[in-house]
């Protein structure tokens, strides 16, 4: 296996005519992890990919693999490998599109039965890539990724038309690929497709990066509130008052601006009310990306 | 450049369309060159049978390589779809985008798709000259005529032939870069080579000045390379033509233009 090394997105423009589908988008993505690259349709996911994998030209900036593009690489499927859109030749077998691949990447016809075992496609392999369904057709683009044991692996929208268990079989497939020292880049427009498999994100919204992180950066990025509950709604409402709590009234109780539910039990406590529930609201990782790529209305 | 040469013989030999024209190469050429020779074989030796009145071979000895070059002078329109969908395939299957991934390189995949489709224009060549000469050659011997197998101008003939379907699958390759769409690509293709050029060979022959000029057209420099058709006789032999080394040249330019103007645009394109 080749070494993982990051890459490296450093003020990253991309325009076709007037339109500007990547503005100025600077991240690293390290080895060692999953990474999930997340956007709505139209972010400019795929437009940075192309530009890192030498498919269009960047109008300013840079995409690199430790430091080199994609066209300078010395034989590039067994240094990066990538899939962009599980397309194929309806007319060629799963085994000989591999083959294609693998003699243009000068790769020996073993590694092409290794693959295929490797994403459980060896039993249909020899038959025609027109009559898959999209699951078999993106394990067949995830196979052609991993035919040079390359050590930065990237891939776009690799989760999308997998079945449940395809799904979560790809999650732990990333994860051992990350495990081994790879670099793996995993676009994705709903965050709740790779949250389980992600350790890191990279957000970007309109062409713009909004957010990098770990995953559980995402989380506390919001702040918390307490949601608080009683028999008896209107004493509660004037003991959260008393106590100079922020609140309003949701469907399950009372939403309080306050992170420390203990706070809010004293206040209830020293009214003398009786509560139902009392427990901390956290908004779901899916509620905060929403929040960041500005699809969530305004908060 | 020898890895993506080797891919590409690759992606030609797991799709089926080779083998799907190769296939109705043999078969129209076969039918053509067998069916004529046993037309004229019957016009000699019974002139009556078909209303001819003079007792006379026709073409003499213009026969034989008349009927073994429709291999190429009617079957140059299957080495060139080939190479035509070389390049349009990887458009309309979305696949350049794996081919580029793989090789970088733009300009080394689209040498190698012209090497490799010079081989497969060779060997649709030498398929297409099988049947021509076969059908020929039976019709020929089966009324007593000289199948002229025995001279070597007849084997340069072939050489020649196989040589200009080569050539034509290039050109295939050049069309195909220049005409990404699939569609248009086959429907330019046809419609070119079944029908604009046969008329404008035949318009251009009336008149000597339009001559000169159509003897450049691709298919009338195809035909001079091989040194015989029957576009060359049915127009009276009017001995305009170029020579078979000019028609050569005329062809490998066509094919190497259209490739470096292919290359130069819609190869050099951002792939989305």
């Amino acid at each position: 296996m080749a070494a993982g090394t990051p890459i490296e997105v450093s003020g990253l423009t991309k325009r076709f005519g007037a339109v500007t589908a990547v503005e100025d988008l600077t991240f690293t993505v390290q080895p060692g992890r999953v990474t999930g690259f997340l956007g709505p349709n139209g972010a400019g996911k795929t437009t940075t990919l192309r530009v890192l994998l030498g498919l269009a030209r960047a109008t300013a900036g840079t995409a690199t693999f430790g430091g080199v593009r994609y066209a300078d690489l010395e034989r590039p499927a067994t240094k990066v490998g990538a899939s962009l859109e599980a397309s194929f030749h309806p007319g060629r077998t799963a085994r000989n599109h591999l083959a294609v691949v693998a003699a243009a990447a000068g790769l020996s016809r073993t590694r092409v039965q290794q693959v295929l075992e490797q994403v459980g496609l060896d039993q249909y392999a020899d038959r025609r890539v027109g009559g898959y369904s999209l699951g078999m057709r993106q394990r067949l683009a995830l196979a052609s990724t991993l035919l040079g044991d390359p050590g930065v692996l990237v891939l776009d929208e690799p989760i999308n038309g997998l079945d449940p268990e395809g799904i979560r079989w790809i999650r732990g497939f990333l994860q051992a690929l990350a495990q081994e020292g790879r670099t793996v880049l995993v676009s994705s427009h709903l965050l709740s497709e790779v949250q389980q498999s992600v350790d890191e994100v990279v957000i970007i919204a309109k062409g713009r990066l909004v957010k990098t992180g770990t995953l559980a950066s995402l989380e506390l990025d919001e702040s918390p509130r307490t949601i608080v509950d009683s028999p008896d709604r209107a004493a509660l409402a004037s003991a959260l008052a008393s106590a100079g709590l922020a609140y309003s009234e949701g469907r399950n109780g009372f939403i309080v601006d306050e992170p420390d539910p203990g706070r809010v039990g004293d206040a209830a406590f020293a009214g003398g009310v009786r509560l139902s529930s009392l427990h901390r609201l956290k908004s779901g990782l899916e509620d905060s990306f929403l929040a960041l790529v500005g699809e969530g209305g305004e908060r | 450049m020898i890895r993506a040469l080797g891919s590409e013989f690759q992606k030609v030999i797991t799709t089926r369309i080779w083998w799907v024209l190769a296939i109705l190469l043999v078969a129209y050429v076969a039918v053509m060159s067998g069916g004529l020779g046993a037309m004229f074989g019957l016009l000699t030796t019974d002139p009556e049978a078909l209303g001819g009145s003079e007792q006379q071979v026709p073409l003499g000895d213009q026969l034989a390589p008349l009927l073994y070059s429709f291999a190429s002078s009617i079957g140059y329109v299957f080495p060139l779809l080939l190479g035509t969908l070389a390049v349009t395939s990887e458009f309309r299957h979305r696949t350049l985008t794996q081919t580029f991934l793989v090789t970088p390189n733009r300009g080394t995949v689209l040498g190698a798709k012209f090497v490799s489709q010079l081989g497969w224009g060779a060997a649709l060549g030498v398929v297409g000259f099988l049947a021509a000469v076969g059908a020929g050659a039976a019709a020929l011997s089966i009324w007593g005529l000289d199948t002229a197998l025995d001279t070597s101008d007849t084997w340069a003939l072939i050489g020649r032939g196989i040589l200009a379907m080569a050539l034509w699958a290039a050109i295939g390759v050049g069309i195909g870069s220049v005409v990404p769409n699939q569609v248009a690509a086959i429907v330019i293709v046809i419609a070119f080579t079944q029908f604009v050029e046969p008329i404008l060979r035949l318009v251009a022959s009336l008149s000597d000045v339009t001559a000169q000029v159509a003897k450049f057209l691709p298919g009338a420099a195809s035909d001079a390379l091989v040194g015989a058709s029957f576009y060359t006789i049915a127009a009276g032999g009017s001995g305009v033509g170029l020579d078979w080394w000019q028609g050569g040249i005329v062809l490998a330019a066509l094919a190497v233009v259209l490739a470096l103007i292919g290359g130069a645009t819609t190869w050099r394109r951002d792939v989305t």
